[in-house]
């Protein structure tokens, strides 16, 4: 039996094979039931939601900074990104190093020791009042370093002869890259980039370290009043899940329809 | 008119691609570059075209008499056709054809039903109106050229610029571009710059043919004139003639 073909596929075929399909079939049924036992078990009385359930107004609370969060971080690290990843093809010696330090510099260490410089260093004296900012910059700073690696890769991966072309019928250098370069390239890192997008929510997390009351925060608040470890961490989880499928769902949509044979 | 090629000299660090480099295409004529690998006549296209530059400080290009030697491509309307097509991948033919005249200036702009019957004339010309909607990489190496000739067209240039425009093709293709070519130029009569390595394309084609050798033009003339008295052992032995 050929154990490969069970697990890759060089060329889509219309029938999965008949040991595939076996295949699936007991792996699909192992899976109910693991799940299903589970289920009961936690209804039965191995989980107690009662214990957490006078703070579910908290953990909504946490959520949506969350969700706020990571939502002003990843248009403002869109935006970083975005101005490195050009700032490193500039013209302009300066800019390119100082883009290219910017990167090495946030590639290089933890972000965990990024948020508590911005905190302790960079906002030492202003910090009241602007913790969710200085947060969101902090992880929007950090994001954007791995953006604009993933804007870079993608803008060079246009052939030189698409930029020359678009440049003799007449493109500006502007109009080159805004219709040009950019769709092609946009088709090129969205799986990249829905990676980094669903890293960036999962990095969230992070910040509870600085006090701000995000989804993680609130979860070890309410771990430490109840003692109920795993209904306080389930949900999070689970709230995170919620957060970073509609990404990746959504990019695998758009993956579809800006698809055309090369 | 036409294009004039003045004193031209281009250097890669070190090394020199063209040395003082003079040629003048006639208005409506086609020339051909004709040169082994390394003698600098995609360097000298690319100049044309804007591309690339000359050294700063000496030499010239001129179109018709204006001198472009410092506009960048996109402002000297030349047409330029890459050997390996360079049509945009995420457009269909007919937005491919038609792109150099949306993204103008509006001043600048046709209409949308101009637009349009402009990009089928040149479709029928290029005898492919049938793929207006049709993406590149559904198309055959030969009708991708063809349409790479239109795009280029679309924009009325000035000189048309063909960067070995058959050289990706296959033996019989190529043949039958080649010919369509030339009557094409016959009833345009666009001033055209054709780059080669191979001579008989050069010769069945061009009206003049310009030898080129590590950056110097050999000689230049129309193909019996070359054929019957070369002027040197350089294009004696590069053609391949006998005594």
């Amino acid at each position: 039996m050929n154990w490969t073909s069970l697990f890759l596929q060089c060329e889509r075929t219309p029938q999965p094979s008949r040991q595939a399909k076996g295949l699936n079939a007991v792996l699909a049924a192992v899976l109910v039931l693991v799940t299903g036992w589970l289920a009961v078990e936690g209804i039965s009385g191995g989980l107690r939601w009662e214990s957490v359930a006078p703070y579910w107004p908290l953990f909504w609370k946490g959520w949506l900074l969350s969700l706020g969060l990571s939502v002003g971080a990843l248009v403002l690290s869109v935006l970083i990104g975005l101005a490195a990843a050009l700032a490193q093809r500039s013209r302009v010696i300066v800019l390119r190093y100082l883009a290219r330090i910017y990167v090495e510099l946030v590639r290089g260490t933890p972000l965990l020791v990024q948020i508590l410089i911005w905190w302790y260093v960079v906002f030492a004296s202003m910090q009241n009042g602007f913790r969710v900012g200085i947060g969101m910059l902090a992880l929007a700073f950090f994001s954007g370093a791995y953006l604009s690696e993933i804007f870079r890769a993608g803008i060079e991966g246009i052939g030189k002869s698409q930029r020359e072309s678009a440049r003799a019928i007449g493109l500006t250098t502007t109009q080159t890259y805004r219709y040009v370069i950019f769709p092609q390239a946009l088709r090129q890192v969205l799986p990249p980039l829905a990676g980094q997008f669903a890293s960036l929510i999962k990095d969230s997390s992070l910040l509870s370290i600085i006090g701000i009351t995000e989804m993680t925060q609130t979860a070890q608040n309410v771990n430490a009043i109840t003692y109920s470890s795993l209904e306080a961490f389930l949900p999070l989880a689970a709230g995170y899940l919620i957060l970073t499928l509609p990404i990746s769902l959504w990019t695998r949509s758009l993956e579809g329809k800006v698809r055309y044979e090369t | 008119m036409g294009v004039q090629i003045r004193n031209i000299t281009k250097t890669f660090n070190k090394f020199v691609a063209l040395k003082n480099v003079t040629l003048d295409v006639q208005p409506g004529e086609l020339l051909a570059l004709l040169g082994p690998s390394g003698s600098g006549k995609t360097t000298l296209l690319r100049i044309v075209a804007g591309l690339e530059f000359a050294d700063p400080g000496h030499g010239q290009i001129l179109f018709h008499g204006e001198d472009v030697t410092y506009h960048s491509a996109y402002k000297r309307r030349a047409g330029f056709v890459f050997q390996h097509y360079a049509l945009f991948q995420h457009m269909n033919i007919f937005e491919n054809v038609a792109f150099g005249l949306r993204v103008r200036p509006r001043k600048l702009r046709p209409t949308e039903d101009e637009i349009r019957d402009r990009v089928f004339t040149l479709l029928k010309r290029v005898q492919l109106e049938q793929l207006a909607k049709r993406f590149p990489s559904q198309l055959s190496g030969g009708q991708r050229q063809r349409i790479a000739l239109a795009r280029a067209l679309a924009i009325e240039p000035r000189v048309l610029l063909l960067d070995e425009p058959f050289g990706a093709l296959d033996a019989k293709v190529r043949k039958e571009l080649r010919r369509w070519l030339r009557q094409f130029h016959e009833e345009t009569h666009l001033t055209t710059l054709f780059v080669t390595h191979d001579q008989e394309e050069a010769f069945e084609l061009a009206d003049r043919v310009a030898i080129l050798s590590e950056g110097n033009i050999q000689q230049i003339g129309c193909p019996k004139e070359i054929v019957q008295h070369p002027t040197n052992t350089f294009v004696h032995d590069f053609l391949g003639l006998d005594i």
